[in-house]
């Protein structure tokens, strides 16, 4: 997408405390290493996310498990999935509720680390909904559009993690052109603090 | 309004004796002062605070107005084509391999869902926040046939521990504060080192819902939206607890009214955009779950859980989808109520509302819905009785009508149900054999005394004001404030209107009608002798004529008849569409000769303006809206084609009580504000030269008639608190262009304010 549409989504995530690490899709594996806990649970690019991602040099690290158990799930403090779409202007990500577990690998956890191809990035949300409908009516795709943590403020104040995951970060793969650089943390030198663990306590 | 000292001291001792004789005046009095003392501050803080959030989430969308037309019109096709698509989400959602239930009523929904269960072998069910669900009271369905049902929605989750009701559709323990929260826990659980913080009692509550959430069986979501063409719906949360009702359960049971279908998936994009705003305030919720079920996702089997997660258990999965009447079709083909099946639930119109922002959805009742569109749909859903417990709660300020995201009409709503309480339910004993004689309203017999007295008010006025000394002496008098607090419920704590010995009309052709002559006139306009002004605060008219005529205006005014405003607040609308009938045949030859209707009294040009819709033939109520102007915006105009402000006082002239310097303190009406000429006064002060201050309250909670209510009085008073707070320590003139605000403003600020018009007329 447009080099507008990708300031616009960095600039929501980083509103929204979401940490985001930008590079090629070669540096996948070092930035999905660099933003994931331990113990880390994942699905495979692929089978998680958009179909061409099996093919790229995108990777996930080894120390991700990408056949987790159910135990291995519970233990898990961070879960790594693909995304399917990016909405710029609202900072989300579009997650598929798949049969490979991308749902329940989101959700079940502290940190959520997103794998997302700048390529899917749409500007705004009647482009996400221009996306949705033919797959809901085609392929009864189940799709969670997610912008930053699980939030609440039932409690008396504003809190990170009520149910599902306290901090997001997400990796996005550039297009391309930028590879011999190597990743860069997108919002690091605008908004101060980028590590997910700073933004946790807002 | 000046204060009657000499009345003998009836006004401020009236206080124990408030309502003294009837018993459910005393009891509403009652609930409302217990609310606001343990429930208000912390309603009034989230509230406010979410309704700042919509004005400011709100501003950033560059297209608002677009996308909440476009909703609008998606909401009308989809209840004009209902059954139709009821059919085709039911093909739909069976073709995915799920199952549809339309059921009846509540009890035929929750057989369902018992049966559901019941196969299921269900012994927990999960729940995730759904306002339908409390609808039909499915929980204690359920849990009559022993399954435990847990809200982990943590809202509703602290009030089923505390068996609370929810005090605002989307935030529903707004009414309890960290602290009650902590010391819930603390007897709850006797935890040993018990949460205090936001985040501790968070997390203590993640971990007993999450252990909660593992085993259960069955999980039970509402919708927010639901697409007919593919079965897919659509779910608002931010805590993610509903994504885990769902993922955790093999069995989806979602419970949703017929009302929430829309023909396509791309139909619920600007939802998406302006649900989150309108409510509370956020650009968009954490989780907007599009999920076409069952659910693809493998179930988690935390009891045997060495398994592969990605188990091919999803292709297991039950979905079942009930979706309710329960007096929805009847609705749809009531031409008043219709309009609430258009409700997507934000709680704008709540979080918007003084009254709710000051005493919560408790103190409105009903039996699930609470505050703003709730009369729609108690009295759609449970009938009149139970709308009628809290309809009075709204005052028709009208500020939910431009925060609503389908421009639904909510105080027309409440009006409306107020007009068929007030025929069906009124009480026939009641002493009015009198008044029936003295008013000539168009109302059945039995009508309630206070809401009579309301509703004739122009006649009334204008029988005070021809026995004017006598009246004025009667109506402050001690003895006779302790009747009318009995018998009509007026608190004897609020200064009654004086009534003025000359009309403004009168004024005007005892001085000889009009000044300015037609060759020398820019334009000609009748200035609108509104109840108030003719009768009562008469120097304001006097005002608006000054101005207009040193503006270049040639203006009359003639004797005509009030608005229906009055009658409109109560409930009467015969009577009000009766006065706006003989309104414009009184303006009609005026409207023939090309005159501006100019208007004094905001709530009068809003009549005109919205409700005379309703009222006049299509025709005649565009030509009155489109001529008629509020006075400050007609100076405004004036000026913005060429007039010469040097004409008007400017703020160095004069300092006096009405012109004490520049500074200014403006609290625009509310329902100029919806009718969008609030703003006018603001521009017209500051091209003269003035420093304004504008109030940023919605309703400074007089609204008319409601705060002279004995029941309402100290509710008004702390509707009215931000506007002492925000207004109150300032060295500023105090103007406020609505006759009820300036009571209201007098009684909080003690200082009379003057009505805009008045600071910018040039001295008599």
């Amino acid at each position: 997408m447009s080099l507008a549409d990708t300031s616009t989504f960095t600039r929501r995530l980083d509103d929204l405390g979401v940490a985001v690490s930008a590079g090629p899709p070669a540096e996948c594996a070092a930035m999905v290493e660099a933003a994931a806990g331990d113990p880390a649970v994942g699905v495979s690019l692929g089978r998680s996310g958009p179909d061409a991602l099996a093919d790229s040099p995108a990777t996930l690290p080894d120390r991700i498990e990408t056949d987790p158990t159910t135990a291995d799930l519970r233990r898990a403090h961070t879960g790594v999935t693909a995304a399917s779409l990016g909405v710029a202007a609202y900072g989300s990500v579009a997650l598929e509720a798949d049969a490979a577990g991308t749902e329940p690998v989101s959700l079940f956890v502290d940190r959520h680390v997103v794998v997302l191809r700048e390529a899917d990035l749409v500007p705004d949300m009647p482009d996400a909904f221009d996306w949705l409908g033919p797959r809901a009516r085609d392929e009864s795709v189940d799709v969670v559009f997610a912008t930053g943590p699980s939030a609440t403020a039932d409690m008396g104040g504003l809190v990170h993690g009520a149910h599902g995951p306290k901090e997001v970060h997400v990796v996005l793969l550039r297009d391309g052109g930028a590879g011999e650089d190597g990743a860069d943390d997108v919002d690091a030198d605008e908004a101060g603090p980028e590590d997910a663990d700073a933004e946790a306590g807002r | 309004m000046s204060s009657d000292a000499e009345a003998g001291g009836g006004r401020d001792d009236g206080v124990d004796a408030a309502g003294a004789s009837d018993p459910d005046r005393e009891t509403k009095a009652e609930r409302i002062r217990e609310l606001l003392a343990t429930e208000g501050d912390a309603v009034a803080a989230n509230t406010r605070g979410f309704n700042e959030g919509r004005y400011e989430s709100t501003g950033r969308l560059s297209d608002y107005e677009t996308l909440k037309a476009e909703a609008r019109s998606i909401k009308e096709d989809a209840i004009e084509r209902l059954p139709e698509l009821i059919d085709g989400v039911t093909e739909a959602v069976e073709a995915n391999g799920g199952t549809v239930y339309l059921a009846d009523d509540a009890a035929d929904a929750n057989r369902y869902i018992r049966e559901v269960a019941a196969e299921r072998g269900a012994e927990r069910a999960v729940k995730s926040k759904s306002m339908t669900s409390e609808e039909i009271e499915v929980n204690d369905a359920l849990a009559a046939d022993g399954v435990d049902v847990v809200e982990t929605d943590l809202g509703e989750w602290v009030l089923q521990l505390a068996d609370e009701e929810p005090s605002h559709i989307v935030a529903p323990a707004i009414h309890k504060s960290r602290e009650a929260i902590a010391d819930l826990f603390a007897e709850r659980f006797d935890p040993e080192d018990p949460p205090e913080t936001a985040e501790e009692l968070t997390m203590f509550a993640r971990e007993r819902l999450g252990d909660l959430v593992e085993d259960a069986d069955v999980g039970m979501t509402g919708a927010n939206f639901i697409a007919a063409d593919s079965g897919t719906m659509l779910l608002v949360t931010s805590e993610g607890n509903a994504r885990k009702t769902v993922t955790a359960t093999d069995t989806h049971v979602a419970v949703a009214g017929v009302e929430k279908l829309v023909p396509t998936v791309e139909d619920f994009s600007p939802f998406v955009e302006l649900i989150g705003r309108s409510g509370t305030g956020q650009d968009v919720t954490s989780y907007i779950s599009t999920l076409t079920p069952p659910v693809d996702s493998p179930v988690p089997d935390f009891q045997d859980d060495a398994d592969p997660l990605a188990d091919g258990s999803g292709d297991d999965r039950e979905f079942h989808l009930v979706l309710i009447d329960n007096g929805r079709m009847a609705m749809r083909d009531d031409e008043t109520l219709k309009e609430t099946l258009y409700c997507i639930r934000c709680s704008a119109c709540s979080n918007a509302c003084g009254n709710f922002q000051s005493v919560g959805g408790h103190a409105f009742g009903g039996e699930t819905y609470s505050g703003g569109i709730a009369t729609g749909w108690e009295a759609g859903i449970e009938g009149l009785d139970v709308a009628a417990e809290f309809n009075d709660l709204c005052t028709g300020c009208s500020r939910c009508v431009p925060a609503c995201p389908v421009g639904i009409d909510i105080p027309w709503i409440n009006t409306a149900v107020r007009d068929r309480i007030n025929r069906g339910e009124a009480d026939p004993g009641q002493l009015d054999w009198a008044f029936e004689e003295l008013v000539p309203d168009e109302e059945p017999g039995g009508l309630d005394l206070a809401t009579r007295l309301v509703g004739n008010y122009a006649t009334l006025a204008e029988w005070g004001h021809k026995t004017a000394p006598v009246a004025n002496r009667l109506a402050n008098a001690g003895p006779l404030r302790a009747v009318a607090e009995r018998v009509a419920g007026i608190d004897r704590r609020r200064d009654l209107p004086e009534f003025a010995r000359e009309s403004l009309v009168e004024w005007f052709e005892a001085r000889g009608g009009p000044a300015v002559s037609a060759d020398e006139a820019t334009r000609e306009a009748v200035v609108y002798p509104d109840t108030a002004t003719n009768y009562v605060d008469v120097a304001r008219g006097k005002a608006t004529v000054r101005a207009l005529e040193a503006l270049g205006v040639r203006v009359r005014v003639p004797d005509l008849p009030g608005s229906g405003r009055p009658p409109l607040s109560q409930g009467m609308i015969a009577t009000a569409e009766a006065a706006a009938e003989d309104l414009y045949a009184g303006l009609a030859p005026h409207l023939d000769a090309d005159r501006d209707v100019v208007v004094i009294e905001p709530s009068d040009l809003a009549t005109f303006r919205r409700e005379y819709k309703r009222f006049l033939p299509t025709d005649s109520y565009e030509r009155l809206a489109d001529a008629s102007y509020d006075a400050m915006e007609y100076a405004f105009g004036l000026l913005e084609n060429g007039a010469d402000p040097a004409a008007l006082r400017a703020p160095s002239e004069g300092t006096g009580p009405v012109a004490s310097g520049k500074r200014i303190a403006y609290h625009p009406h509310c329902q100029a504000r919806t009718v969008d000429v609030g703003e006018y006064a603001t521009a017209v002060f500051e091209r003269l030269g003035y420093d304004v201050l504008v109030s940023d309250t919605e309703c400074c909670g007089m609204a008319g008639s409601f705060g002279y209510k004995t029941d309402y009085y100290e509710l008004s008073m702390d509707v009215g608190e931000p506007l002492r707070e925000q207004l109150g320590d300032t060295d500023r003139t105090v103007v406020a262009a609505g006759t009820s605000c300036t009571e209201q403003l007098d009684a909080l600020l003690d200082a009379a304010p003057t009505h805009p018009i008045e600071v910018i007329a040039p001295r008599e």
